[in-house]
């Protein structure tokens, strides 16, 4: 239980991050800090107790293995928020060559 | 099985690796391996909407067979709703890239915009034909990071501040979906949707469903552009290339929001009154708020958007209602009303919302500017584009005869059966709003000045332009027919039972 809980404590640190922050770099550490809090919540879910890795073992079939499923779904996720965060980045690098600062404070023309 | 399930995401994904491969030998390859891809998809779905009439079919991704009933490859299913999502999509999909032919042939790396283009189809007609929680998480992946790359395609200072909040939003959306999933497969160890449901049991251990229904209703609400979700949209749909918006506006968030939504809630979880009241008053909290973001916008794609909060707010709240009769088990003739008013206003809003972004392009084009204010008269340089405005405004406002008129009355007949007396007021009153802020439309943009004809007058588009404005045009009077009962029964009747009735969408999908 205390393991679900700091998971869940580093998705509210993550989430104060983009909230608060005002730098756009640390906006998005912030956004992958959330990322990979949602990450470890999946890996633990899928972990059993005392559980090996899931290769059927025919010499011991009353093996416990913990769930792979969970672990493929974070590989997956994992790669998508490569994308976003590369994305993002290479979003930031053009804002700082147009605006010449990374303070989220002065990047307001949209407005209404 | 059905062999035409997996072209819809495959031949996108072929078409955007060809053209990055071959689009910088060939002059001009880009953009006809875009039309020919699209033209493709948009024959099939239409064959799939005539053939599919109410059936279920599924495709097993990688030929997995269920082991003792338990699903264990990624399904994809076409059922009747999921006919006419891709039917929008790959239409207004076809005409935007055919409109882009001129478009944006302005900006530089063509190439670029085609590929991303087809990544974005792709990834949308993924999401709606996705039988899988987390392969629509994937998809919808797929097709927002295209879309934030190409909502900055004009890399200037107002693009990349838009895509940036685009993105900061679009990525806490996803997290609260990934999570929302995680919590699912916690319980259900299962991803299958139909399978999630018969996992999940007739009673659920009622936190742990509410806190999960929360999660995905907050994150595909983001991803919708549901009231208070929706700070990022009007940025990202006006600043986004003309073709784009229209394909923003007009089918990704319903593809990526509403349907999904649609989806999970109708026939994934249980529907409960409560929620079901959530998502009527968020319906009708964006269709109000949303018309009076609008009315004091001067810059045309700006109001655009913002009539597209409040238009998706008929959507929701027409299905808000139908959901609230379904989860009393009470009237079941009106909740079918309620939302056959909500698909079809959806496919209107496609049609006459693209329409819409599609004239505010031509006009940018002509005359450079967004702000109402610096433009006038132009009904006597630019009739095509002039006209089809109109068609698309007294659409959106709700004029018969055009497809508008028709979806706003049945949602507001179904909310007078259904005896929510306060919405029905609501949608009269947020029409009449809307029709005031497209008389200011059309006043300040086309006529309100007598200018001069000259050598420096604009003229009007180039051809691919006028085509797709003016089918989009046809399409807005024809849709109309939808309303007729031999049409309806054919298009929408189908996807009303298969959301009214779960058990018509799991049967097929499980194998029972």
């Amino acid at each position: 239980m205390v393991v679900y809980l700091l998971c869940f404590i580093l998705f509210l640190v993550g989430l104060y991050g983009v909230v608060t922050r005002r730098n756009l770099v640390k906006i998005v550490i912030s956004l992958s800090i959330m990322e990979f809090s949602v990450f470890l919540f999946l890996a633990l879910i899928g972990y059993v107790h005392d559980g090996v890795v899931p290769i059927v073992d025919p010499a011991n079939p009353d093996a416990r293995y913990v769930d792979p499923l969970p672990q493929a779904m974070v590989l997956t996720a994992i790669v998508i928020g490569l994308a976003t965060t590369a994305m993002l980045m290479s979003v930031i690098i053009r804002i700082y060559r147009k605006y010449k600062t990374l303070d989220i404070r002065e990047i307001k023309n949209l407005r209404g | 099985m059905n062999p035409l399930i997996p072209l819809f995401v495959a031949v996108p994904l072929a078409g955007a690796f060809l053209t990055m491969i071959f689009g910088k030998f060939v002059k001009n390859l880009n953009r006809y391996i875009g039309l020919i891809v699209l033209l493709f998809l948009a024959i099939i779905s239409y064959y799939s909407i005539v053939t599919v009439s109410g059936t279920v079919s599924v495709y097993k991704v990688g030929g997995w067979e269920p082991i003792n009933g338990i699903p264990i490859g990624i399904y994809m299913v076409m059922d009747s709703l999921t006919a006419i999502l891709l039917c929008i999509i790959n239409t207004i999909g076809l005409l935007a890239v055919f409109y882009s032919f001129t478009y944006i042939s302005q900006y530089t790396s063509e190439n670029y915009f085609y590929a991303l283009f087809c990544l974005m189809v792709a990834g949308m007609n993924g999401v709606v034909l996705s039988g899988d929680l987390f392969n629509i998480y994937v998809f919808l992946e797929i097709s927002a990071i295209s879309s934030y790359a190409l909502v900055a395609f004009g890399v200037e200072r107002e693009q990349l501040e838009a895509t940036f909040k685009y993105q900061v939003l679009g990525g806490l959306a996803s997290l609260l979906i990934l999570l929302g999933i995680g919590f699912i497969y916690w319980k259900a160890k299962t991803l299958n949707l139909a399978d999630i449901k018969v996992a999940l049991g007739s009673a659920p251990e009622k936190t742990h469903y509410l806190l999960v229904q929360m999660l995905l209703l907050s994150g595909f609400g983001l991803k919708a552009a549901i009231i208070p979700f929706h700070a990022w949209l009007p940025d990202a749909h006006s600043s986004a290339p003309s073709p784009i918006s229209a394909m923003l506006s007009g089918v990704l968030i319903k593809a990526a929001g509403i349907y999904v939504i649609l989806r999970l809630f109708f026939n994934m979880f249980i529907i409960s009154e409560e929620v079901a009241i959530l998502i009527t008053t968020l319906g009708a909290l964006s269709m109000a708020v949303g018309v009076f973001l609008a009315i004091g916008q001067w810059d045309i794609k700006r109001l655009l958007a913002y009539h597209s909060i409040s238009q998706m707010g008929y959507v929701v709240m027409s299905v808000g209602v139908g959901m609230i009769l379904v989860a009393r088990n009470t009237k079941p003739e009106v909740a079918s009303l309620a939302i056959a008013g909500g698909l079809f206003h959806l496919i209107n809003h496609a049609a006459f919302k693209s329409l819409l972004f599609l004239n505010a392009g031509a006009i940018e084009y002509r005359i450079g500017t967004r702000n109402l204010q610096e433009m006038g008269g132009l009904s006597q340089f630019m009739p095509a584009t002039s006209s089809t405005s109109f068609v698309a405004s007294m659409a959106i406002s709700g004029i018969p005869p055009f497809n508008g008129f028709f979806s706003k009355l049945i949602i507001i007949i179904a909310a007078i059966m259904a005896k929510f007396y306060l919405l029905a007021l609501i949608a009269v009153i947020v029409s009449i709003i809307t029709l005031a802020s497209f008389m200011k439309f059309q006043r300040y943009a086309f006529y309100n000045k007598e200018v001069q004809k000259d050598e420096k007058s604009p003229k009007e588009v180039p051809f691919p332009m006028v085509a797709s404005m003016v089918t989009l045009g046809i399409l807005c009077l024809l849709l109309s027919l939808l309303v007729l009962p031999q049409v309806r029964d054919i298009v929408l009747k189908p996807a009303i039972d298969i959301l009214m009735n779960s058990q018509m969408y799991i049967s097929p999908i499980l194998g029972m």
